[in-house]
């Protein structure tokens, strides 16, 4: 079993470091820790300005689509790295919802038919959609049982999704439904009667949350039968391979965040980073994330290349950096002492999300679970 | 400039010219060291072709097809991994003439004279004497944890010269003759039973000034040579998915589904984990070093190593439940190479303990990511400045 070990670049390409400085630069500049900090509370559900210089100014929400529908027809490699970046900044923006899951699952559809390409072409130009299924969701959970929405057969919806991340700041809803004809796939304009959006207040005030409540609203069926029960695997596939690079990079913050912090602050005469106690947990941290980053990439280019390996990479990668992120940001949080505890330092906004990125997409121990099975590793 | 093409075309060529089918091995190694193709990365006229060393592949490849023989590299880690790149960095020509084909072929075995029982971590407080006496040094002192000693032609020493000086200041570096009067060699017992390394007392032990390697007091740049070699060979090795003690692990959960519970399939699915992303760390440092961009990670590499391979094989021991509870022999052996994965659970659990001692402890490889890596400030030093013979003992 597993005789074959796949290939793969674990390394970034030169066009890679290129977006990546774009990226950077656009955040430093547009959503640094005090911004964000201050943003928290607006009540808006995402930082739109920063979303059309992301989106649109960049390019980023078009990096998956196809050039024929006006995106870059580029790869998860390169997402992977916006979303690094992301993570890094804990950036108030749906690309992970949008740009990645979302668009993954039109890419399921047949892309021939018009609705399809209608709503690529907008996804790439920064509209917003978001597919509603709740935020834990694992690849390997939708249609296990029967969705939460019913569809009839003239297609109207009816059913409720809970903890749907970015559905405050949704234009577009792809709905995964019991239709007429077996699991389906249809589209919704979110802002359209019978489409009741009730926003939650979430752990991670960076990724708005929201129930949805569909209440008899048209859907547009995007596909159905097996063909919609793969796009929304392979978009929750993607969306969970990729969230790994949101988690490295997020980890990688909190160390050198703490690095610096305790390299500055001194008591009992010293560094604090000089003692032992505290440089060795950086130094595992930082083994941790080295590790991270091999485990990210090998997902980002197992979905890039199509590889058959990629639900194993995909796998590995959420069960290995998820508790990473965490950790990271938990230690970030100590090594600052009580001003790790205050509002006003950043941390609490890093440990939020990579709290709540953990539960994401499958749990580590769902990804787990799924690797038993991919590797042969059966349960008693 | 040495190519894939260029390499295969020499690699044909020492084939047809020493068929290893009617050549002895020996003689075979011999020719393959004076054509270059013992490590192409070294000289020209020292084994290899100043090429780039990941160029070998191709040359093992091709070699390994036709049925050549090898030198056997786990027996000769010590002189390839460590003594070599020594040698090719701080050696004089005639050193390295006279000492790197025989030490290549597997002629001369070579051994490290390092650790003594006063100085491990603290490598550079090591107090065996060496002491100059004309064109000779007098050597006297006691070695620890001396793997291949028993079997060496040769040791790489460490001696301090000037214990008026600094500790760092005051070493020099030697090759020293194993075959030497004064030079005993006794077995060192592990919790294995069997006993791979040795003590080594050194009594009087000349040596010629010619054994020297680099300056009277720049051992300790010399010997971060050696060290740094020394972390690598111990880290580096190539892995596929499955390869190694997670290998054995899963082909035991596989083979005795008797003995599965719930609580050792969660532990086992976390250990592969760890495994395959430690693969993969592995596989990303290897990307950049072919591609000449060496990154940290080296550094951290065997920490990994250490932790997974205590983990797995703890592990492993508790899952076999009532064989776990047997040793296969406790003889007092002495092995020629070491094998972590070679013999049953209860060898490979006890032996993967000396993983995060040997080649620098785990705690000192942390030291040294957080402050080199990380540039995190260090530790107060307060012997670093004082003569080493003023140091308490």
């Amino acid at each position: 079993m597993t005789a074959d070990t796949p290939a793969s670049d674990l390394l970034y390409g030169e066009t890679e470091d290129d977006l990546r400085a774009a990226v950077r630069a656009l955040l430093a500049a547009r959503s640094g820790p005090a911004t964000v900090l201050a943003d928290l509370e607006s009540g808006r559900a995402c930082d739109a300005g920063l979303w059309d210089a992301l989106a649109n100014g960049i390019g980023a929400a078009g990096l998956l689509v196809p050039e024929e529908f006006g995106g870059a027809g580029t790869s998860a490699r390169e997402a992977a790295v916006v979303l690094e970046e992301t993570g890094r900044s804990v950036a108030r923006v749906p690309y992970l919802t949008s740009a990645v899951i979302a668009v993954t699952a039109l890419l399921g559809c047949d892309t021939g038919r018009e609705p399809v390409a209608a709503l690529l072409t907008r996804l790439a130009a920064g509209t917003v959609g978001v597919l509603a299924v709740p935020w834990p969701t694992a690849p390997d959970q939708p249609f296990r049982t029967a969705p939460p929405v019913r569809a009839d057969a003239d297609g109207a919806l009816h059913g409720t999704v809970t903890s749907v991340a970015d559905a405050p700041s949704a234009e577009v809803l792809l709905v995964p439904a019991d239709g007429p004809q077996g699991p389906a796939l249809y589209a919704v304009d979110a802002p359209a009667t019978g489409v009741i959006t009730t926003p939650l207040t979430p752990l991670d005030l960076t990724r708005p949350l929201a129930t949805l409540t569909l209440d008899g609203v048209a859907g547009t069926p995007l596909a159905t039968g097996e063909r919609a029960v793969a796009a929304v695997r392979a978009a929750l596939t993607a969306g969970a391979g990729l969230l790994a690079s949101e988690q490295l990079g997020l980890a990688e913050w909190c160390l050198t965040t703490a690095v610096r912090h305790t390299t500055t602050r001194t008591q009992f005469g010293r560094p604090v980073g000089s003692f032992q106690a505290l440089k060795h947990r950086m130094a595992a941290l930082w083994l941790d994330i080295a590790s991270a980053r091999a485990a990210a990439r090998h997902a980002a280019d197992a979905l890039a290349t199509g590889s058959p390996d990629a639900p194993v990479a995909v796998a590995v990668a959420q069960a290995y950096c998820a508790p990473v992120a965490v950790r990271a940001a938990e230690e970030c949080l100590q090594l600052h002492g009580g001003t790790g505890m205050t509002w006003e330092h950043p941390v609490h906004l890093f440990l939020k999300r990579a709290k709540s990125d953990e539960s994401a997409l499958g749990a580590p121990g769902r990804h787990r679970a799924a690797l038993a099975e991919l590797v042969e590793l059966p349960a008693p | 400039m040495t190519d894939t093409a260029d390499l295969r075309a020499r690699t044909a060529r020492l084939l047809a010219a020493h068929p290893p089918a009617t050549t002895a091995p020996l003689d075979f190694l011999r020719a393959r060291f004076d054509a270059g193709l013992a490590w192409v990365h070294f000289p020209e006229g020292l084994g290899g072709l100043d090429a780039p060393r990941t160029l070998q592949a191709v040359v093992d490849a091709e070699l390994a097809a036709a049925g050549a023989p090898d030198n056997d590299p786990g027996r000769l880690s010590i002189g390839l991994g460590m003594a070599a790149p020594t040698l090719l960095c701080h050696g004089t020509d005639a050193q390295q003439r006279r000492h790197l084909r025989p030490l290549w072929t597997g002629e001369e075995v070579w051994c490290q004279l390092f650790s003594e029982p006063g100085a491990g971590s603290d490598l550079a407080a090591l107090a065996t004497r060496a002491v100059r006496d004309g064109d000779r040094w007098v050597i006297d002192g006691q070695k620890v944890w001396t793997s291949s000693a028993h079997l060496a032609r040769w040791a790489i020493l460490v001696a301090r010269t000037d214990p008026a000086l600094p500790k760092h200041q005051g070493l020099t570096y030697f090759v020293c003759d194993m075959t030497a009067p004064g030079v005993e060699v006794r077995p060192l017992r592990q919790i294995t039973g069997e006993a791979e390394f040795n003590e080594v007392f050194l009594t009087g032990v000349q040596l010629p000034d010619s054994h020297r390697i680099g300056e009277v007091g720049q051992g300790w740049e010399v010997a971060r040579t050696t060290l740094m070699n020394e972390r690598v060979a111990i880290g580096g090795a190539s892995t596929p998915r499955e390869g190694g003690m997670i290998g054995i692990a899963a082909a035991d959960w596989r083979a005795r589904p008797e003995l599965r519970t719930h609580d050792l399939h969660q532990r086992l699915l976390t250990l592969w984990v760890d495994a395959e992303v430690t693969r993969l760390t592995g596989e990303r440092l290897r990307q950049q070093l072919t591609k000449g961009a060496p990154g940290p990670e080296g550094s951290g590499m065997k920490l990994a190593f250490a932790r997974l391979a205590q983990q797995i094989s703890g592990w492993d021991l508790e899952f076999l439940a009532e064989d776990g509870l047997t040793y296969d022999d406790w003889t007092l052996r002495r092995p020629e190479t070491v094998d972590f994965t070679g013999r049953e659970a209860g060898y490979r659990y006890l032996r993967a303990k000396g993983n995060s001692i040997e080649g620098g402890t785990s705690e000192v490889l942390l030291n040294i990511v957080a402050e080199r890596v990380l540039g995190l400030p260090p530790e107060p030093r307060t012997d670093k400045d004082v003569a080493w013979k003023d140091l308490p003992r």
